[in-house]
């Protein structure tokens, strides 16, 4: 229904202000109507809180990843003239002739020719796309911000993710990267896991270039660094498996069940002079393997800190290394957080282990020469990463501080002596340079939202790639800052490694002193005192001294808490 | 009167100038191939192979079609007078015509 009123107004009346004056007069009364209601609910008051602020939502947005494939395409001449049979040889032919004979063929060619002959002797003459002034760029400062770029992430393609164990790179094109995957957490890995491992190319991060199919997920992968389609791997029952690039994913080989590990192998290398393969497990033992002959290891090493042999005492083996400067002897990291150097040579068994490095508190998660300075190696382990000494056995010559999140692999780079990489726990990738700063790393980078289990940097130093719980490896790019060699590195760093070795030295000497005195101290007292059979007795003695002294603490201080607490009931009430 | 008629001769001395001419090309420092190529792509006079000669003029016949109609695009006044890929094995040159195309393939030997 329509409302309408009509007034008249006087044209001088207009802009006045409105007055509004009561009136009886009814123009439209509109009744509610009851039936109307039956549309609503009444809703019952409530309290409501409003925020006088810009209302804002958050989206995620990811490009769906592309499948690309690559195709080539054979050309196949066309364009002939109707009455031109391309197949037949002599007309084409003719065809060309008659071509040839045309003057506008001729003139035009005359006049391209003059262009391209220009063109081709100012090649000939100079390089027109010469670089000048190329080797006069490293003048930069080093004070440049570092940071890495992400190249690519290669995601595990199945749909139950286990973690990257250990990821090797192709020995010579650097274009391909081997990566082990298993699940370590001790009898969780779900029932239709796969067991494959992948190589990837790194241009491709949609689909592996190959899969490799074990029988028992892999811990562990090397590539050879002589010939690069030789892999072996460590799986997780203990067996050693080679596989050949060229005849396909299944493996050439696998070790005898009976006298493989009886642990996941934990670790894979390989001899570069013999083309045999050490592999390590944490059941204590490190076996030697002739990839030629898989039934049984050439030779066995049990890290019995006792030096008997014996596979009860040994210690568990989670990170190896063996440097090619230093044929005969090889180091062992430990679940124990011990560090047990090997000698390979040596004509007894327990000759073989040759001593032994204990500072830290948990397994040692990587372990790795300097590959410029052999005699100073780093252990990656618990909540820091450590730098020894050989000559050192006390303690480590540098550490890092104890971080937030324990320390899972760690690596030096293979062109600067100075910069190591650590992952954590956290997803962090943390690079350190030794010669700017020693108490925090030079770049610290957030990778992922999950634990980052291995880390290994590519031959040339520029890329590395980070493998983390779900699966992921992340391949980054470092700045020329962490991967050219500076000036006089290799000198700063050599006096660094000395300088810390000596205090090392100086601190052990002083250390050996104070023991000696203390020593030739208590003995002196033994004499004066005539207490020979007393040594056993006194530490009881001291145990019940200590906890008489503990006893009275915990009363000295309950007793103070309950005056606190009468005088505070007397305050109340007064 | 003498008739001058334009005889035969004429012709096969132009068309001797123009072998000379893509001998001499060929024969420069570097060059690997010449290959002249009509307004249909059909490769009319060629040094090198039958599959690559096929190969080069097929994909640069559509190249400077593509090339030419840019530079057309951006300018209708301006025409394309020559096209030089770079690559890292060598340099492939273009030189344009109305009807023909003659492409030269150096390396440029540093």
């Amino acid at each position: 229904m329509e409302i309408m009123y009509v007034y008249t107004k006087k044209c001088c009346e207009f802009g006045h202000p409105c007055n509004f004056s009561e009136s009886a007069v009814l123009h439209v009364d509109i009744p509610p109507n009851p039936s109307l209601e039956a549309n609503f609910i009444e809703e019952d008051l409530c309290i409501v809180g409003t925020q006088c602020s810009q209302k804002m939502s958050e989206h995620e947005v990811n490009t769906n990843s592309m499948e690309s494939v690559s195709q080539g395409i054979n050309h196949v001449e066309g364009g002939w003239p109707k009455s031109v049979n391309a197949e037949n040889l002599d007309v084409t032919n003719r065809y060309k002739k008659k071509v040839e004979k045309d003057e506008h063929y001729q003139n035009s060619i005359q006049h391209l020719a003059s262009l391209i002959d220009h063109c081709i002797k100012q090649n000939n003459a100079t390089d027109i796309y010469q670089e000048y002034f190329e080797d006069e760029e490293v003048v930069e400062e080093t004070e440049e911000q570092q940071t890495a770029k992400f190249i690519n992430v290669f995601r595990d393609p199945n749909k139950v993710k286990r973690t990257a164990t250990c990821l090797s790179w192709h020995p010579n094109s650097n274009h391909k990267l081997a990566v082990a995957y298993s699940c370590l957490e001790f009898q969780r890995a779900p029932k239709d896991m796969s067991f494959d491992s992948y190589i990837w190319d790194i241009e491709n991060p949609c689909k592996p270039e190959m899969t490799l199919k074990p029988v028992s997920p892999l811990v562990c992968l090397e590539y050879n660094p002589k010939d690069s389609h030789i892999l072996v791997g460590g799986s997780y029952n203990g067996q050693i498996v080679y596989w050949d690039t060229r005849s396909g994913s299944h493996p050439v080989e696998m070790s005898a069940i009976e006298h493989s590990h009886r642990n996941p192998v934990y670790k894979v290398i390989w001899l570069h002079s013999t083309g045999d393969t050490f592999s390590a497990s944490t059941d204590g033992q490190v076996l030697w393997w002739d990839i030629r002959k898989m039934s049984e290891p050439i030779d066995r090493l049990v890290l019995d800190p006792n030096k008997k042999g014996n596979l009860e005492d040994a210690l568990g083996a989670i990170s190896m290394d063996f440097e090619t400067t230093m044929p005969t002897k090889f180091m062992v990291g430990t679940e124990q957080g011990l560090v047990v150097t090997c000698n390979l040579k040596a004509q007894t068994p327990a000759d073989k282990i040759a001593c032994t490095y204990s500072s830290h508190h948990g397994p040692i998660y990587a372990l790795q020469r300097n590959p410029f300075y052999p005699k100073c190696f780093l252990t990656v382990a618990d909540w820091t990463a450590r730098i020894w000494s050989e000559d050192i056995k006390g303690s480590s010559i540098m550490s890092t501080k104890y971080h937030k999140s324990s320390l899972l692999d760690g690596c030096w780079s293979p062109v600067r002596p100075s910069v190591f990489f650590t992952v954590k726990m956290d997803g962090t990738l943390d690079a350190w340079d030794l010669l700017l700063k020693q108490k925090n790393p030079t770049l610290s980078l957030k990778v992922c939202y999950e634990a980052l289990y291995s880390i290994r940097v590519q031959d040339k130093g520029r890329f590395l790639g980070c493998g983390s719980r779900l699966g992921t490896v992340t391949m980054l790019e470092m700045t020329p800052g962490l991967c050219t060699l500076q000036r006089n590195e290799k000198g700063l760093v050599s006096e660094l490694f000395e300088r810390e070795t000596k205090r090392g030295k100086i601190l052990e000497s002083k250390q050996r002193e104070m023991f000696l005195k203390e020593r030739s101290l208590s003995e002196q007292s033994k004499e004066v005192g005539g207490k020979l059979g007393d040594e056993e007795e006194s530490e009881e003695e001291l145990l019940a001294l200590a906890e008489r002294e503990f006893f009275e603490i915990v009363e000295s201080c309950k007793g103070k808490d309950e005056e606190n607490k009468r005088e505070k009931v007397e305050d109340r009430g007064c | 009167m003498m008739k001058r008629l334009f005889t035969q001769p004429a012709v096969p001395q132009q068309q001797a100038e123009v072998e000379d001419t893509l001998k001499r090309i060929q024969s420069h420092k570097g060059v690997i191939g010449t290959i002249v190529v009509n307004g249909e792509g059909i490769p009319i006079r060629t040094t090198l192979d039958s599959s690559t000669t096929v190969l080069y003029a097929g994909l640069l016949h559509q190249l400077t079609l593509k090339a030419r109609s840019t530079v057309r695009d951006i300018d209708p006044q301006n025409d394309l007078t020559f096209l030089r890929i770079r690559s890292k094995k060598h340099e492939i040159m273009v030189a344009p015509d109305k009807e023909y195309l003659l492409i030269v393939i150096q390396n440029p030997s540093e």
